[in-house]
């Protein structure tokens, strides 16, 4: 299971996991015996270069130069383990020198990394260590073709799953004219249902559909969910003529409620539904040049049918249509004979129901976590306004823009572990140029 | 269950450093929102460019101390035009999704492992405060029998406290002033302030600029305490502690950012010293149904329901008149 | 009754608008806002779509017509609350064009809103105080100094107390300007609209929801800002209170000037009785209340026929 993860979050988190789990691995490997003088152990590996195991492969034959205040202390060259040790007199400061000619031919080092390292000598014996991460940048330069396949992939799946959420967004601000901060919540909902769905299958009769049917029920309860909400809380207040800077307040309230309520449930570990956990081997699809596992495919298959359908519904429906004019113009709406509050409770229902199904697929394509939803609401927030707020086909459009931009976002330059980055500067250069988004209509900005 | 232990836990989170950064945070927003009607909900942001302005320069950048300080006051005000320039000519919902994510991904930048040669990635940075802690006069700290301060706390807070007053009377003086009469139009209607030839824009980007500055007061108070600066620290959760603290005191009204936050504070201390002797080994509560790690989580429910709540029914804070509240509920 | 008719009855009018031309647009003879082309569109439907029209400065001037006429819109882009798709107007002979509203308002144009906008959490006299307009204390660095801006606050207070009285407000002073009703409110705007001093004071249907007591005390303000010198252009449904008091009525249909003239020659205007009663199947439901009191309109209308 970690390693079917693992694989995954290279694929999205890149440079970053293999900076941890790299030095993680170089800590394991000390496979010299040790010489029994004082002495600095230097292992060098080449972490864009793993072995079947996932262990990066050591380099051997390169040449190390100790230095202390200046003055040469020692040399040693590593060997087939890409482990070198060479011996120093005394404790103290050493500064570990690496000579990049002796590297091997495509290996360069990591750009965060000098060719000298800092070594304080605090120990008798040997196990004094200096680690040079080599090569990410290599395998960065050499494959930017593959890479980018790789987050196009990642993008597209992720953009897809952004969609249902931002339509769910759309649906409920447009009916309500609510910013509802706590949609993140309802995302995660969906997924920790699905996943606790799936923990009660997953052993019975039932565990070859498992993860289907928890899916089917989270996003049942996710529309059950948005219909108790907009009864219990949302209704009323708006029946009392609750400003929406109050309903705001509100509903960041209850995001926090929600998201520490989950907490308390489920913890904060992380956790993966269960067939697709990476123990089983995945038949992999190709579309377009893109190779999809099938987990992948059936998330875009599922999104896109959904976001069709829906579409479709909006279109042609008497709701979808009578939803789509409250949307416009609410006065008007209601004015021309259209029972208003049934067409917000219909939306709250849909919108639950889409965004449980986002956080279904979310959890199916990465992980469930309690703190998902606030999370991934940053980026629904800028997909939205991207598209326009409000506007259903500016939903669409914006999340399919911001989820290709958060996934490849790192192949130009903006750092991996902070993506949240491109899509914030999108929204805010947008909101400069074109307030109310690409679709959106001037009206609107009130 | 120690009841004199829960009091003496909550009386020291309402007076400490806690509810110092708490207030003045408070104070921030409450001439964001209780007096303007700007709905920032990343005040948290403001906060840590207050706190990282100070660290970086000094640390990063091997400024001075002095600098650091001025620096600190300067990021806030950086960062208010930055969010403010785009949204404040827009409707309110605008500023308040720009501010969470700005806040969020900053915080994001300041924890970053790309960034840790400027920010310190997750550990964050210290070595700064030193010129403060030498300011130090305290030869000792002072034991109020229920409670007690340690003598670098107890110079913290005389620091702190101050900081909170002189913010209190800024505010009080900004208030009664035709300046803070168009700000409080501002709030009820922007048209009608506009229409009669106000720049309601430069108001409200004053607005933000100041309580932006009176939140980066904030962290950089809490940087010099801690003497480090730390990115989980600032957290939306921070952001809306203070707005929690603000609706409890009162919005709109110059002690109830104060009163609020020491109150805040009382109770949430106070509840989780309450629940950590409830729960786990020895408590009442049996482990089915809270654990120690459960009981820790709380907190954070009850402060939700407390958001929401106070919204809803008692929008004018605890003590508040209704007919005065900044934010209608109705 | 032909366009003929029309032209013979206006040879006369007051207010230094004796013999000016009844037709849409006509030259006056001193205007105070000049507007051309003025296009506002939203989506497909044209809003607004005024060639030229000239106010007259030192007159009280109506802009009537049926509803979703434009009228409000036309009012919203002169004062700069919204942008138009095209057209030019000035002021005073100044370029209004892209302005923002708050320059506007400075420049000496000041409005009032439809629906009143009344601060309802700051008192009465506060709401007045708003309205000053230069006062020191309103910039951020002088405003924590009381003895910088003291001074000047006493007078804006005194020319307040003095509005109030005369808008007889002044047992109100202290109430908030939420608890006040209907019509108490819109002569709170109406008041605090004069603390600017402005040249030209735009009402948007000043009598709307007030009830007919304080009608007729309305009627004399608006009267009484003539007299002070000030121009006055107002939006109204009641045709009591256009035939009252103003001295020049523009007539707006489907966002077009349809008719210009007296109150007398107006009402007489074949092109406004048109204009009304074909907007008739086109009213918005929404709004019931317009509709009686179009229906008013139109009574009146037909009462001035039988008078014929």
């Amino acid at each position: 299971m970690r390693k079917r993860l693992y694989r995954v979050l290279v694929a999205l988190i890149g440079a970053l996991m293999v900076l941890l789990v790299g030095s993680a691995g170089a800590a394991q490997a000390t496979a010299t015996p040790p010489p029994d003088a004082t002495a600095i152990q230097v292992t060098l590996q080449d972490e864009a270069n793993k072995d079947a195991q996932g262990n990066p492969k050591p380099i051997s034959g390169v040449t190390l130069e100790v230095s202390k205040d200046g003055e040469k202390a020692g040399e040693g060259v590593t060997d087939a383990k890409g482990v070198a040790i060479i011996v120093v007199q005394e404790l103290g400061k050493y500064t570990v020198t690496l000579d990049e000619k002796t590297l091997p031919e495509g290996t360069v080092l990591d750009e965060s990394t000098k060719n000298e390292a800092t070594v304080h000598v605090r120990f008798q014996g040997p196990n004094n260590r200096a680690i040079f991460p080599i090569g990410v940048t290599a395998g960065e330069k050499s494959n930017f073709g593959k890479d980018l396949v790789k987050n196009l992939r990642a993008g597209i799946v992720f953009a897809l799953v952004l969609c249902l959420a931002g339509l769910g967004f759309s649906l409920i601000f447009g009916t309500t004219g609510l910013s509802n901060f706590a949609h993140g919540e309802l995302l995660t909902f969906g997924a920790v249902m699905a996943w606790t769905f799936d923990q009660i299958f997953k052993t019975g009769a039932l565990a070859s559909v498992s993860v289907l049917l928890a899916g089917i029920i989270a996003v049942a309860l996710g529309g059950l969910g948005g219909y108790v909400q907009d009864k219990v809380m949302w209704g009323p207040l708006r029946r009392r003529g609750t400003g929406l800077i109050a309903m705001m307040i509100v509903s960041i309230g209850l995001a926090i409620f929600l998201r520490y309520l989950f907490q308390y449930f489920y913890g904060s570990s992380t956790r993966s539904l269960s067939q697709y956990s990476g123990q089983q081997r995945e038949q992999h699809w190709y579309y377009l040049g893109l190779s999809l596992a099938d987990r992948e495919a059936i998330i875009v298959l599922i999104s896109i049918v959904t976001i069709i359908g829906v579409c479709l519904w909006l279109a042609k429906s008497r709701m979808g249509k009578a939803m789509r004019a409250v949307s416009d113009n609410p006065a008007l709406a209601a004015s021309s004979g259209l029972r208003v509050d049934s067409v917000i409770t219909n939306a709250w229902v849909i919108g639950g129901a889409l965004t449980a199904l986002s956080g279904v697929l979310y959890a199916m394509q990465l992980q469930v976590n309690s703190f998902m939803g606030m999370r991934i609401l940053l980026v629904i927030l800028a997909a939205v306004t991207l598209g326009g707020l409000g506007t259903i086909w500016g939903a669409l459009v914006g999340s399919m823009v911001i989820g290709l931009v958060y996934e490849l976002g790192p192949l130009f330059g903006v750092p991996t572990s902070i993506k949240e980055i491109g899509p914030l500067l999108i929204m805010i250069v947008i909101l400069l140029v074109r307030p109310q988004g690409i679709l959106g209509r001037k009206e609107r900005l009130g | 269950m120690d009841i004199l232990d829960i009091l003496r836990a909550a009386l020291q989170q309402a007076l400490g450093p806690q509810a110092i950064v708490f207030a003045l945070a408070a104070i921030g927003l409450n001439i964001h929102f209780g007096y303007t009607g700007l709905l920032n909900f990343g005040q948290a942001g403001f906060v840590a460019v207050g706190a990282y302005g100070l660290a970086v320069s000094v640390v990063t950048f091997g400024a001075p101390f002095w600098l650091g300080i001025v620096m600190s006051l300067v990021a806030p005000l950086v960062l208010a035009v930055i969010l403010g320039v785009p949204t404040l000519r827009l409707r309110a919902d605008y500023l308040a999704i720009v501010t969470i994510a700005a806040a969020e991904v900053l915080r994001f930048v300041f924890g970053s492992v790309e960034m840790k040669d400027t920010f310190g990635g997750s550990n964050g940075l210290n070595g700064f405060a030193r010129p403060f802690q030498q300011a130090n006069p305290y030869s000792s700290g002072i034991d109020l029998g229920i409670i007690s301060f340690g003598r670098n706390d107890l110079w913290s807070l005389t620091v702190g406290w101050i900081l909170v007053a002189l913010c209190c009377v800024l505010v009080w003086a900004l208030m009664r002033s035709p300046w803070g009469r168009v700000l409080r139009s501002i709030r009820e209607d922007e048209d009608a302030v506009r229409s009669l030839g106000k720049n309601v824009f430069a108001y409200k980007m004053q607005a933000l600029a100041l309580g932006g500055v009176i939140g980066g007061l904030g962290g950089m108070f809490l940087a010099l305490k801690q003497a480090s600066v730390v990115p989980s620290d600032y957290s939306t959760l921070m952001t809306f502690y203070a707005f929690a603290a603000l609706l409890l005191g009162g919005a709109a009204r110059v002690m109830g950012p104060v009163i609020g936050s020491i109150l805040f504070w009382f109770l949430i201390a106070g509840l989780g010293s309450f629940f950590s002797q409830s729960a786990g080994e020895g408590g009442w509560i049996p482990s089915v149904i809270m654990t120690d790690t459960q009981a820790s989580v709380i907190r954070y429910i009850v402060l939700g329901l407390a958001i929401m709540l106070l919204m809803i029914f008692r929008p004018q804070g605890i003590f508040g008149d209704r007919r005065e509240i900044a934010i209608d509920g109705r | 009754m032909d366009a003929e008719m029309t032209e013979q009855t206006s040879t006369t009018g007051p207010a230094g608008l004796v013999g000016v031309s009844t037709e849409p647009g006509s030259k006056k003879p001193d205007p105070i806002v000049v507007a051309d082309n003025i296009t506002r569109t939203f989506g497909g439907l044209t809003a607004v779509d005024v060639d030229h029209v000239e106010i007259q400065r030192g007159a009280i001037t109506a802009l009537i017509g049926p509803n979703g006429a434009g009228k409000t819109t036309f009012f919203n882009l002169l004062t700069g609350f919204d942008q138009p798709n095209s057209g030019s107007w000035t002021l005073d002979g100044k370029s209004l064009k892209g302005v923002a509203p708050y320059k506007v308002a400075r420049l000496g144009m000041v409005r009032t809103f439809q629906l009143t906008k009344v601060l309802a959490k700051l008192t009465v006299i506060e709401n007045m105080r708003l309205g000053a307009t230069g006062q020191k204390g309103e910039r951020f660095w002088a405003a924590p100094f009381k003895f910088l801006w003291g001074k000047q606050e006493d007078e804006v207070t005194k020319k307040a107390d003095e509005l109030l009285a005369r808008f007889l407000l002044d047992k109100k002073r202290e109430d908030f300007a939420g608890s006040l009703s209907g019509g108490q409110r819109k002569l709170l705007e109406m008041a605090r609209a004069l603390m600017v001093d402005p040249e030209l004071v735009m009402l948007d249907e000043p009598m709307a929801g007030v009830n007919p007591a304080l009608k007729q005390s309305l009627l004399g303000h608006v009267k009484s800002l003539r007299d002070e010198g000030r121009t006055v252009l107002f939006v109204e449904h009641d045709m009591d209170m256009v035939r009252d008091i103003s001295d020049w009525v523009v007539v707006m249909a489907q966002g077009k000037i349809v008719a210009e003239g007296t109150p007398e020659s107006v009402m007489a205007d074949q092109r406004v009785i048109d204009a009304y009663l074909g907007a008739h199947h086109d009213t918005d439901l929404s709004e019931l209340d317009e509709e009686r009191l179009e229906a008013e309109v139109e009574a009146e209308i037909a009462q001035e026929e039988d008078a014929k």
